[in-house]
């Protein structure tokens, strides 16, 4: 049983053991350990020629795991925050996700950006946000965004093994940290050995015939407490945990919403331009005919994450607002 | 190095005329032989030659959207980088980057079009360097402009409390496209902040090869054995636009004829038949073999192909 901080520092520990061109580099991540806990122990185990604390300069230190990685080296590096993109973003979009392309697939960049998402803790518009779209909008990067302790440790290991950059998006809350509230499903069963869990597909993670509820970490585990309760009045959601961004597993969805014919998507990043309007147009563009109600879509109301818990409650969706969101897609059906 | 800036020059002087073509007579920048922006480098080949005689394949080069004379002085295949710049598939990135985004690995050279960006490459590859027990070296080339961007501070105070074998070398050619060096920098020249970073500095002034040649030694030497990295800071002139096409408000007439006058080409040729004794017979062969080889690569990228449109879906990731 691992919580997934530890399920994400045992998959980078046993690949820096089993490939020298494996090393680490970021704010904190040395005799801190990560401040979300995913490089713990790893400076005692590799030194700090492998674990590199790095000052406050994010364009300095992830275009450096740039170079490094056109160089044939394999850096994960981690920006503490997601929402600290905007100091560094063209190394992330500009540079790290168009240099293969440019290149004719010249270079290889094959590199982990890790990066802390989520709110839940009460931290307000600048450490709060999940911004998955963003990053999954541009191309040149994969983006993951795992939900339990055995996806965080297995896609880890394919991320680190990938040839390509890939933007590795953990929730806060998913990490077992001892400083947030505790949650259940943070901790997990995890073998001990290394494997791989695909970086290209979605996970049916409840099965059901009424309605499929798509949904990305903290939103895939509140729409599971939903379907149980939908469940005691008859109604039987299929629930999918998207975990893959870009590439997104379009046949998932699809071959779900076949069986169930209807469709909510859940996101806790913003609700316009979003992951649930990728996820809505592939269902109206390939599925459309298969649908007996609207495509229906719950997520952040368009304004930035509150600090009061009451008002940041109000506006991340919750197993609640997911119950209700069915339960009248149902009614109107 | 003599033949490497008439190279150099030459290869500027075709592509200042290439570039024209199909452009007139109402300027179009997409169209034509060579599409989009072009910045040349016209004047400013002693920085890149001064430096880039001192590496080898091992070394990295980074380099800015001003990059054809550092990429011709590392050594990058002219050919495939020009036909890159006609967009063809047989450039060094089969036409998806151009004229500011080349790469090739297999010197070790990679440009790109934001400013300051590739200088925490060079950070990157200092890092590799050392931490594979190598004695390569990583160089960012920036233009003065650069100097100012976040990039520039974060990643030397990177490498020098890494003590990582970067070398950034400043070409100072006055303006950051309109805007002078006096308007926007701080500092007198940029080897002066090497005191902040506790690296050092060095300055070469009037765009002199031989003074760039000397300082570029030392800092190689110097990264190369360990002692960490070195800001050189170039005077150089940019003859030319900060790109082709630029009607050149920023500056007085009579500025660039009297840059000229003082050709680093020239003097170079001059101080070799003067005080090295090299003949005129040696001298030609020289400029005959780089125009011959700049010739050769025109010829190439013309004769390529474009290619297939499709091919725009391909390269995004690695399989």
């Amino acid at each position: 049983m691992l919580t997934g901080n530890k399920a994400m520092a045992e998959a980078i520990s046993q690949e820096m053991e089993n490939d020298l061109t494996v090393f680490v580099l970021g704010e904190d991540i040395g005799k801190y350990g990560g401040i979300f806990g995913s490089t713990q122990g790893l400076i005692e185990k590799f030194g700090p020629e492998r674990v590199l604390d790095t000052p406050i300069s994010e364009t300095a230190f992830i275009g450096a795991a740039i170079g490094a990685a056109a160089e044939g080296m394999r850096p994960i590096t981690e920006l503490m925050f997601v929402d600290f993109f905007g100091v560094c973003m063209d190394q992330i979009y500009n540079q790290m996700a168009k240099i293969q392309y440019m290149s004719g697939g010249n270079v290889k960049l094959p590199m982990v950006l890790m990066t802390a998402v989520g709110g839940g803790y009460r931290d307000a518009g600048q450490h709060s946000q999940t911004l998955y779209a963003t990053f999954a909008h541009m191309p040149g990067m994969k983006v993951v965004a795992p939900s339990n302790p055995y996806d965080l440790k297995g896609m880890m290991v394919s991320a680190i093994r990938d040839d390509n950059p890939v933007v590795f998006m953990f929730h806060k809350s998913l990490q077992g940290l001892g400083w947030m509230e505790q949650l259940d499903v943070a901790v997990d069963h995890v073998p001990e050995e290394a494997y791989t869990v695909p970086l290209n597909k979605a996970k049916v993670v409840r099965e059901g015939k009424d309605i499929t509820i798509v949904g990305i970490q903290m939103m895939t585990h509140y729409a599971v407490e939903a379907a149980k309760r939908l469940s005691k009045e008859g109604i039987e959601a299929e629930v999918i945990d998207l975990r893959s961004l870009a590439p997104i597993d379009k046949d998932t969805i699809i071959e779900s919403v076949k069986k169930t014919h209807r469709l909510l998507v859940v996101d806790e990043d913003y609700l316009s331009y979003g992951m649930t309007a990728e996820v809505s147009a592939i269902v109206a563009e390939e599925a459309f005919f298969e649908m007996e109600a609207p495509i229906s879509r719950i997520a952040i109301p368009d304004v930035p994450i509150p600090y009061s818990g009451v008002l940041e409650d109000f506006v991340i969706p919750g197993p609640n607002s997911i119950y209700e969101k069915v339960k009248k897609i149902m009614e109107d059906a | 190095m003599y033949e490497q800036m008439v190279k150099i020059r030459y290869y500027e002087d075709q592509m200042a005329e290439v570039y024209m073509e199909g452009k007139t007579p109402v300027f179009n920048i997409g169209a034509g032989t060579v599409p989009g922006e072009m910045h040349l480098a016209t004047g400013q080949e002693p920085a890149a030659v001064g430096m880039c005689v001192h590496l080898t394949k091992e070394d990295t080069v980074t380099a800015p959207h001003r990059p054809h004379h550092h990429a011709i002085a590392k050594g990058v295949d002219l050919k495939k980088m020009t036909a890159e710049i006609f967009g063809k598939e047989t450039g060094l990135g089969k036409g998806k980057g151009g004229h500011m985004h080349l790469f090739d690995p297999a010197v070790k050279f990679s440009c790109g079009g934001i400013v300051g960006a590739g200088i925490p490459h060079a950070v990157g590859a200092a890092m590799t360097s050392k931490m594979k027990g190598k004695d390569s070296v990583a160089v960012a080339f920036i233009g003065e402009g650069a100097a100012n961007a976040g990039s520039f501070h974060e990643s030397l105070n990177l490498a020098a409390v890494w003590n990582l074998p970067l070398i950034v070398v400043v070409e100072d050619n006055s303006y950051g496209i309109s805007v002078s060096k006096k308007a926007s920098t701080s500092v007198a020249s940029n080897d002066l902040r090497a005191s902040a970073y506790g690296i050092a500095g060095a300055y070469v002034k009037d765009n002199d090869p031989i003074a760039m040649y000397k300082a570029s030694e030392q800092a190689v030497a110097r990264a190369r054995s360990g002692q960490g990295p070195t800001i050189i800071e170039i005077e150089t002139y940019r003859y030319l636009g900060h790109f082709q096409g630029d009607p050149e408000l920023y500056r007085d007439e009579t500025e660039v004829p009297g840059l000229r006058q003082l050709d680093p080409i020239t003097k170079l040729k001059m101080m070799l038949s003067e005080a090295e004794n090299v003949s005129d017979a040696d001298l030609e062969e020289m400029e005959t073999r780089a125009k011959q080889q700049v010739d050769e690569a025109y010829q190439f990228a013309r004769d390529s192909s474009y290619p297939q449109p499709e091919a725009a879906l391909e390269d995004v990731f690695n399989s």
